[in-house]
Order: structure tokens, then C-alpha cells, then sequence
């Protein structure tokens, strides 16, 4: 049923969709170690370069199936970004937003040689064998990805991450692995690139190292920041308007990045914590369907 | 050759070390890594250009020209862009840059158009000085005496005048130099011009040097300025000229040593590999965190 609603849609509306998807997959893996760890990556397009890579060369070389294959290509990345998370995860502040740049343009740079990666002609990818169409995987796999990050963010491991983000000498001494934590963390959010990369590469069916520039790092920061840092909702209504917003900018075809550059701008100067930020949105609905959140309860309790 | 790469190298490294200055200084008073600065280095390339190829100046008053145009832009973009968001979060500066950034690129794009203009070849005349077996451009001796005339000048404006002391009062502590009685809005003002006049002349004498001026020039040169600004230690000037220097003949080495199609990497690469043994870079303070 839900293929062929899908199915009546044009091609072009399925194509902003199946782009706002992958969108908010990368901008929720990136909100995991910047808005929820609060560690700035620059450079979070490398991991969305190595998952897009992996996830061409497993279906090119060989051919495994397309669900195995979008959970391999995260993992990989996992790995990738662990290793380079153990030794600057350590840095702080800007000097760590640095390396993570510095990675990234190196990530980009190696690719642009590499035999494998056809150095700067970029990969032709195969469509992936399934039996879902291209839109519906996209579709499940950004359920999964909104689940699993608040399933994080409530969890053992994300209080100790938000613990971390606001105060790293505190969360220290209440005996929180910082060090351990913050790779950790690294390795989710690189997880959820590495998968959205692989998604990215099937469903353009073509990619190029040059694509995963600074720039693509920049849109998955705005997207974070423009939504509301650390907010889940606000992640996925950020990297919904930035998505879309180059489709809805097209009527003005050269003025488009001037607008778009200007938009954000004033939207960070009129809203500086996202146009969702500080919104607690559980408690709205709760007050909506007549529940109490749990902080009034026991703000009475505590007369 | 050794002497000729290193003169090479020390001319592309002084044009990054004068960028790398601006970016040091807004980050050492207000902590913000100013995307923005690498579309100035290239508006400051293009009104030098406009004023040598279309007014026929000279092309050390284009230079001065440009770094004057450039200095009102950079307060401005301050003004509009950056002080609304000075009590935020800095990640939300961030993105007003980034979008600065994103906006003078395409607004440089809609105007100038979208290939590579270069200067006209009466702009400078250089010729070639031998010294030993090196062949030196005098366009190479101009760009580092330039530079190192502005650096001097800077270092000058820090160091000895009042309004410099205030720079560096600021930079060691915000509030307490505006308990003080110090005009702290004045002084980031001041700093933004200073940082776009830097970035406006080493624009001029990159467009000069590879006879090449494009939309998209600033962001490469941006990113490796600013990460010659952290190699030295963000915040540290004397650091900032250093990573400068440092970046540029370690490029200029690579490619000639056969690795020309990682140039853009080794910059990046040298950055990661002295973070990692000294994590606040070369000449940057140790911070001590304390609860």
C-alpha cells in the first residue's frame, strides 16, 4: 500500500523527499556528537565520504545484499571514525573543530587518488538489489535513525554524553569515562553518516570525492544548528527546510545561494538557538493530552 | 633549488600568515572562527583587480584601496552578522559566518562572473634575479617585503599604542577590560578592520602572484590559513605568521618533492600531526581548565 502511494508521487517531489531522508539521517548522526557530546566536527562530510565509498565498492565487488550492505557500510565508518576519534578526541574546543577539518580534506584528498575509488572520475553505482523500491528504505531507515537517537539521548549513555557537553571537569570527576565516552560517540554519529553516505551513492547513483567537500560538512552543521542544537525535532525540521530549501529557491535560479547564505544569516540572528531550540516538545504533548510532565509533578511535591 | 623552493615557499607562506592574522585576532578577543575572512582575501582580490585593470592604478594604491574597501566590510559584517549573536551560542556565530561566507562567494560569482580573471601582466613587471643557481621573481620580493612590512606595522599597532594595549586587554579577558573603562565594542571593531585589511592585501598580492583571481578562491585559502592560525597557536599573532611561513614552504616542498596531487592535503596533514604532539599548537598558551 505504502509503495504505491509512494508510487503515484512524480519523480522530481520523490527525489526532494528521498534528499530531505538522507538529510535528516546525516544532520541526527551529526547532532549526535555536536549537539548531544557538544564536540564541533567540521568535518563530518569524511564520514559520509567513506560510507558512500564502502557502500559503492560492496555492491560493485561483491554484490552482497542491499540491507547487509547499508549496515556494513556504517560499521565500517564506525571503525574508520573510532580510529581517527582515539587520538584528537582528546583536543578540545576548536582545536578539535580543526582536525576534524583537517581529516576531512585529507579523507577527500586520498580518495581523489585512490585507484579504487576511480581517483577524481567518482564511482558509477549500481542500483542496489531489493525489493523495496529506493524511497521506501530511505523512509525506514530514518524512522530507525529518530528512534534510535532518542532512544540515546534518554538512555544511560546519553545523559552521560549531555553530561559531558555541559560540563567536562564535573561529568569527570562523577566518574565518567570522558575519553571513552566521547569516542564512542564518535563512532554512533560517523555510523549514522556512513549510512546515509550509502544511501546518498545509490540513490544519485554516482559519486565523487570532490562532493564531500567542506561545503557538504557546512550543510550538515546548518542543518543541526539552524533546527536547534541538541533537539531532535529540531534537527529533522532543520535538515527538512535546508533540504528543500534549494528546490524552493530554484524560481530564482542565480540569486539562489545569495538568498540561501543571507537566510541564514538572519535566521541565526533572529532565533540564535534554532528555530526549535528550548522547546520541550514531550512535555508539550503530554500537557496536550492531559498528563502531567513529570518535572510539574514534582515541583508540587517538593512545597 | 633548495634556496629557490624555499623563497617560493616563504612567498605563498607570507600571503597565508597574512590571512592567518585576521583569524587569530577575531578569535583571540571574541573566540569565533570567522568563516567570512576568506571571501574578504577575495573581495580584496577583486577591488584590486577592478582598480589596476579598470581605473589603471598603480598597484600599490589599488592595494591600498582594497584594504580600505576591505576594512569597512569587515566592521560592517561585524556590525550586522556577528554582534547580534555576541551573547549566544558560538556554534550560532558560526553559522552567520558560514552564511556571510555562502553570501559575499555568490554575490562575487553574480558580479564578477564565473571563471578566473587574471591581472593585467603591466601590473607589476617583474623580472628574475639570479642569486647563485636560484631564479627569484622580483614579484616574490615584493610580496614577502610587503608582507613583512604589514606584519611589522601590526606588531607595531599591538604592541605600542594605546588602542593595541586595549586589543590585548581584551583578548585576556573580555569582561574585566570592559569593567576597566576599555570601549570593548570599539575594540572588536577595530580588530575586524585590522584583520580585513591583512586579508584584503595578501588577496591583492595572491591574485598578483598566480596572476588568478576567482570567486572561489577565498575558501581553500581561508582553510589553510586557518590552519596555519591554529599550527601557530589561535590567538597568537607572532604564531599566526609562523604557521603561516611554516604551511607555505612545507607546500611548496611537498609538490616539489613529487607530490603535487596531495597539495591540498599536506597543509591539513602537518596541522593534525603537531596537534596531536602539542595540542594548543606551536606557540599557543596552555589553559588551564579550572571548576
Amino acid at each position: 500500500m505504502f509503495q504505491n502511494m509512494l508510487n503515484s508521487l512524480d519523480p522530481y517531489t520523490m527525489q526532494i523527499l528521498v534528499n530531505i531522508g538522507i538529510g535528516i539521517i546525516l544532520a541526527l548522526g551529526l547532532n549526535i556528537i555536536t549537539g548531544l557530546t557538544g564536540q564541533l566536527s567540521l568535518g563530518h562530510a569524511a564520514f559520509m565520504s567513506v560510507g558512500a565509498f564502502a557502500g559503492a565498492l560492496l555492491t560493485i565487488k561483491t554484490g552482497v545484499p542491499f540491507y547487509l550492505n547499508i549496515l556494513l557500510s556504517g560499521l565500517i565508518t564506525a571503525v574508520v571514525a573510532a580510529a581517527i576519534g582515539w587520538p584528537i578526541l582528546r583536543l578540545t574546543g576548536d582545536y578539535l573543530a580543526i582536525c576534524t577539518l583537517g581529516f576531512a580534506e585529507i579523507v577527500k584528498v586520498v580518495f581523489l587518488n585512490l585507484e579504487v575509488t576511480n581517483k577524481a572520475l567518482g564511482l558509477t553505482v549500481p542500483t542496489p538489489r531489493s525489493d523495496l523500491s529506493m524511497p521506501v528504505i530511505v523512509l525506514i531507515v530514518v524512522v530507525l535513525v529518530i528512534a534510535a537517537s532518542a532512544f540515546i539521548e534518554n538512555s544511560r549513555f546519553g545523559r552521560a554524553l549531555k553530561a559531558i557537553r555541559d560540563d567536562e571537569i564535573a561529568a569527570e570527576s562523577m566518574g565518567i569515562n570522558i575519553a571513552r565516552y566521547k569516542v564512542q560517540s564518535f563512532a554512533v554519529s560517523a555510523f549514522m553518516a556512513g549510512v546515509g553516505g550509502c544511501l546518498y551513492a545509490h540513490f544519485l547513483g554516482y559519486i565523487n570525492p570532490s562532493d564531500f567537500g567542506f561545503i557538504k560538512s557546512i550543510d550538515m552543521l546548518s542543518m543541526v544548528v539552524l533546527g536547534g542544537l541538541g533537539s531532535i525535532p529540531g534537527t529533522v525540521f532543520g535538515a527538512t527546510i535546508l533540504s528543500a530549501a534549494p528546490e524552493f529557491l530554484r524560481f530564482m535560479s542565480q540569486y539562489r545561494m545569495l538568498v540561501y547564505g543571507a537566510l541564514l544569516v538572519f535566521l541565526m540572528v533572529f532565533r540564535p538557538n534554532g528555530l526549535l531550540g528550548g522547546i520541550d516538545f514531550t512535555g508539550l504533548v503530554l500537557r496536550k493530552l492531559g498528563v502531567k510532565p513529570r518535572g510539574e509533578i514534582r515541583k508540587e511535591g517538593g512545597h | 633549488m633548495f634556496l629557490q623552493q624555499l623563497i617560493n615557499g616563504i612567498a605563498l607562506g607570507s600571503t597565508y600568515a597574512l590571512i592567518a592574522l585576521g583569524y587569530t585576532m577575531v578569535y583571540g578577543i571574541i573566540t569565533l572562527i570567522n568563516f567570512a575572512h576568506g571571501e574578504i582575501f577575495m573581495v580584496g582580490a577583486f577591488v584590486g583587480l577592478l582598480m589596476v585593470g579598470y581605473f589603471k592604478l598603480n598597484l600599490f594604491l589599488a592595494m591600498a584601496i582594497a584594504m580600505i574597501f576591505c576594512m569597512i566590510m569587515g566592521v560592517l559584517i561585524e556590525f550586522i552578522a556577528y554582534r547580534p549573536l555576541r551573547k549566544s551560542s558560538r556554534l550560532s556565530a558560526l553559522i552567520s559566518a558560514i552564511g556571510v561566507s555562502i553570501f559575499l562567494s555568490s554575490l562575487a560569482m553574480m558580479v564578477f562572473g564565473a571563471n578566473a580573471k587574471g591581472f593585467p601582466s603591466e601590473a607589476f613587471p617583474s623580472h628574475q634575479i639570479h642569486i647563485g643557481k636560484a631564479d627569484i621573481s622580483t614579484l616574490q620580493l615584493l610580496i614577502i617585503g610587503v608582507s613583512a612590512l604589514l606584519m611589522l606595522a601590526l606588531e607595531f599597532i599591538v604592541q605600542k599604542t594605546k588602542i593595541g594595549k586595549a586589543m590585548r586587554a581584551t583578548s585576556e579577558d573580555y569582561n574585566t577590560a570592559a569593567l576597566m573603562g576599555i570601549n570593548v565594542n570599539f575594540v572588536i571593531s577595530f580588530t575586524f578592520a585590522l584583520g580585513s585589511a591583512l586579508a584584503a592585501a595578501g588577496g591583492v598580492l595572491v591574485g598578483v602572484l598566480f596572476n588568478s583571481v576567482s570567486f572561489n578562491m577565498g575558501m581553500m585559502a581561508g582553510l589553510k590559513a586557518f590552519a596555519a592560525a591554529v599550527l601557530g597557536g589561535i590567538g597568537s599573532i607572532p604564531g599566526a605568521m609562523l604557521g603561516g611561513l611554516l604551511l607555505g614552504v612545507a607546500e611548496v616542498f611537498g609538490v616539489a618533492i613529487g607530490y603535487s596531487s596531495y597539495r591540498d592535503a599536506i597543509a591539513f596533514a602537518i596541522l593534525v600531526l603537531v596537534l596531536l604532539v602539542r595540542p594548543t599548537g606551536l606557540l599557543g598558551q596552555k589553559i588551564q581548565k579550572k571548576v
